[in-house]
């Protein structure tokens, strides 16, 4: 399949994007928590779950999706919030825990929710793929051509809303794709120490509906397989499941010691780096010059700077906003009853 | 509205009848959950429906609530108004994450951007030996989180009415209807679990608790079966010459503390039934309600009355004397106003 050249270009920007946005919290969320890490310390507090090097899953399936498609994402969020196109600035600000976040900082970074752009994430396991599926089936029911994707870790799958979910929408045929990012480990746990499968794509065979596993971190395969399973939902022919092998540069939270696994293991991760890898493919098939690379990342850079810093500068809520927005009000007919 | 003219209805009607006039007004409400369809739900709250609105909009689903209440969260986020059901309330176990860190925090979490306009409706009560894990209310565990209104009506007027509420709410609703009240054929028939009930679609608040006998001398504070031992023992308390006031709470989510101060005030005494757990429960929150603001108002000590901390046991003696009942609210009150 021929990629087009403005699909390979938003793909790279937005990984680069993406990798800037984390790179720029890792020091940014260690304001404040040195020399002694104090988790509630500095301007952004709390647990930090970082997806840098993981970009090719967000950016690969969400090159297939339009604004009015959904996308559920878990606790480890920032990339398919990225690439789904949230409002980065507000985005920022709510994981700086300001009045002008997305959730005016009642949320935080693990809680981002962008309805403009139907993006949502949550800090409970496979509790997105539920949600998933309901936007499918809200779309079924309205008549809409919108696809819903749950994005998920591959510890996940050993949860019973995954498999739940997937039993639902593989019944009533809804245009759903659950896309499980396998980063080889849940927290500390590698996969093969908690799964009984070696892919769980081979659980798909138990849903009767197609699923791929996408090996080495490769956003061109990812493009490739999320746009079959995108395609297909869009047509109403029902689920797909998508592995992803990726890797997490990061710890699972920032602060992670990361004692169970080899201090080599990330530096040669690195070395096959799946950003320099898209940029080597772009420039050795004449398809971008450096300069259109360069534009590409300035702009991402520029973008993230810009969200960062009206993300400091906007204003913390005021305290007693703690007590808004638990309820919608009532409408007048139910008031108004006896 | 004459008494010839007034058309009776039971429980589970009433219910039935308020979830196919939203349908019928709102393409967008639909219903879902374990048996709701062509069986018309296991306590009769979606009898009909099937038939005239099909398997689309009346889903059948798989015995997976964690997998389909959360399916209507997410279409509720969608702008679909379902209305699903949790067959027993004892089956929270299984989908609690889904009602607590979802449906009651997502509005919250996203600064109200995301509105959840759906039903949670599920079965409550005990009373025909259906044991531990079949006949519990567990209204305050449900009240406890922000985020959810919970609502438990006690007549077939006020089931129709407040499920007509909820449904229009743009707000995740958990709707408590207890079985006794349903009128069903298979359990032991009820005066009141049959109604007047107009034939129009009409609204009743869901934050209002109301005052369904009036009193001088003691109040008695119930909801659901608890409401109607209250009414009963209130008769037989007028024999004796005391005239309780009986307050149906109908909503335990927002809790009516107005209408219960307001009665205090007046009666000076106070009687709290549930049949939920004592511990930590309806009971508990309507008396500190009561000493924080009306301590002085009172004339003798709150009394409270509910399932003693134990499992709701099987044996018919058993389950008796756990359960409040209206000669439990008689002696009670009797005690209470001897003070």
């Amino acid at each position: 399949m021929a990629i087009p050249v403005e699909k390979l270009k938003w793909m790279y920007e937005t990984m680069v994007k993406i990798r800037i946005y984390e790179e720029t919290m890792v020091s940014v969320y260690a304001e404040g928590k040195t020399p002694v890490f104090n988790i509630g310390a500095g301007p952004v507090p709390g647990e930090m779950h970082l997806a840098a090097g993981q970009e090719p899953v967000a950016a690969g399936v969400c090159a297939h999706l339009r604004p009015d498609d959904t996308v559920t994402a878990p606790h480890r969020p920032h990339h398919h919030a990225i690439a789904k196109g949230v409002d980065l600035r507000r985005m920022t600000a709510e994981i700086f825990g300001k009045e002008t976040g997305l959730g005016k900082g009642k949320g935080g970074h693990m809680h981002l929710f962008d309805p403009a752009v139907k993006f949502s994430c949550g800090g409970i396991i496979a509790a997105g793929v539920p949600h998933a599926v309901g936007a499918a089936l809200a779309a079924k029911m309205q008549g809409k051509d919108a696809v819903a994707v749950a994005f998920i870790g591959e510890g996940a799958a050993n949860a019973g809303a995954f498999h739940e979910a997937l039993n639902l929408a593989a019944l009533w045929k809804l245009p759903v794709v659950v896309v499980i990012e396998d980063n080889r480990y849940g927290i500390s746990v590698p996969k093969e120490a908690s799964t009984a499968v070696a892919s769980n794509a081979d659980r798909g065979s138990a849903y009767g509906i197609p699923a791929v596993f996408v090996k080495d971190n490769d956003v061109l395969a990812t493009y490739e397989a999320a746009g079959e399973a995108v395609a297909r939902a869009r047509r109403g022919e029902g689920p797909s499941l998508v592995e992803i092998e990726t890797y997490r540069y990061l710890g699972h939270f920032q602060g992670d010691p990361e004692v169970y696994r080899d201090k080599g293991e990330v530096p040669a991760l690195r070395d096959r780096d799946p950003i320099l890898r898209l940029r080597q493919h772009l420039l050795q098939q004449g398809l971008v010059s450096e300069a259109d690379l360069a534009d590409l990342e300035a702009r991402a850079r520029a973008a993230v700077e810009d969200a960062y810093q009206f993300a400091r500068e906007s204003a913390y809520p005021r305290p007693e906003a703690a007590l808004e927005d638990l309820f919608e009000p009532a409408p007048a007919d139910v008031q108004l009853a006896q | 509205m004459s008494i010839g003219t007034k058309r009776m209805l039971t429980g589970n009607k009433a219910m039935a009848e308020a979830i196919r006039q939203e349908m019928e007004r709102d393409p967008n409400v639909f219903v879902m959950g374990e048996d709701v369809g062509v069986y018309g739900g296991i306590f009769g709250s979606t009898e009909g429906l099937f038939e005239r609105f099909g398997p689309e909009r009346v889903r059948d689903t798989p015995i997976s609530e964690t997998g389909f209440i959360g399916a209507a969260i997410g279409a509720a986020a969608e702008g679909m108004r379902p209305v699903v059901e949790l067959m027993f309330v004892d089956f929270f176990g299984v989908c609690m994450d889904q009602i607590y860190n979802h449906m009651a925090k997502i509005h919250y979490m996203s600064g109200g951007s995301v509105k959840l306009p759906m039903v949670l409706m599920t079965a409550v009560g005990g009373g025909y030996n259906d044991a531990a894990q079949h006949s519990q209310t567990l209204y305050a565990t449900f009240a406890h989180v922000p985020g959810l209104k919970v609502v438990a009506p006690s007549t077939p007027y006020d089931l129709k009415g407040m499920m007509i509420s909820a449904i229009r709410d743009d707000n995740p609703v958990l709707f408590m209807f207890h079985k006794a009240l349903q009128g069903l054929g298979w359990m032991d028939p009820l005066d009141a679990a049959i109604g007047p009930v107009p034939e129009e679609p009409y609204t009743v608040p869901l934050d209002k608790a109301k005052v369904v006998r009036e009193g001088s001398d003691v109040t008695i504070v119930g909801i659901q079966m608890m409401t109607h031992a209250a009414l009963a023992a209130a008769e037989r308390l007028a024999t004796d010459g005391v005239e309780a006031e009986v307050i149906d709470l109908r909503s335990l989510a927002p809790l009516d503390k107005t209408t219960i101060l307001e009665s205090v005030r007046k009666t000076h005494r106070l009687l709290v039934v549930d049949e939920d757990y004592l511990s930590y429960g309806m009971t508990a929150e309507v008396a500190a309600v009561v000493a924080e603001e009306a301590l002085y108002d009172l004339d003798a000590p709150i009394r409270r009355l509910a399932v003693p901390d134990v499992p709701i046991p099987y044996s018919r003696p058993l389950e008796q004397f756990v359960l409040p009942n209206a000669g439990k609210v008689y002696e009670a009150a009797k005690q209470l106003v001897a003070r």
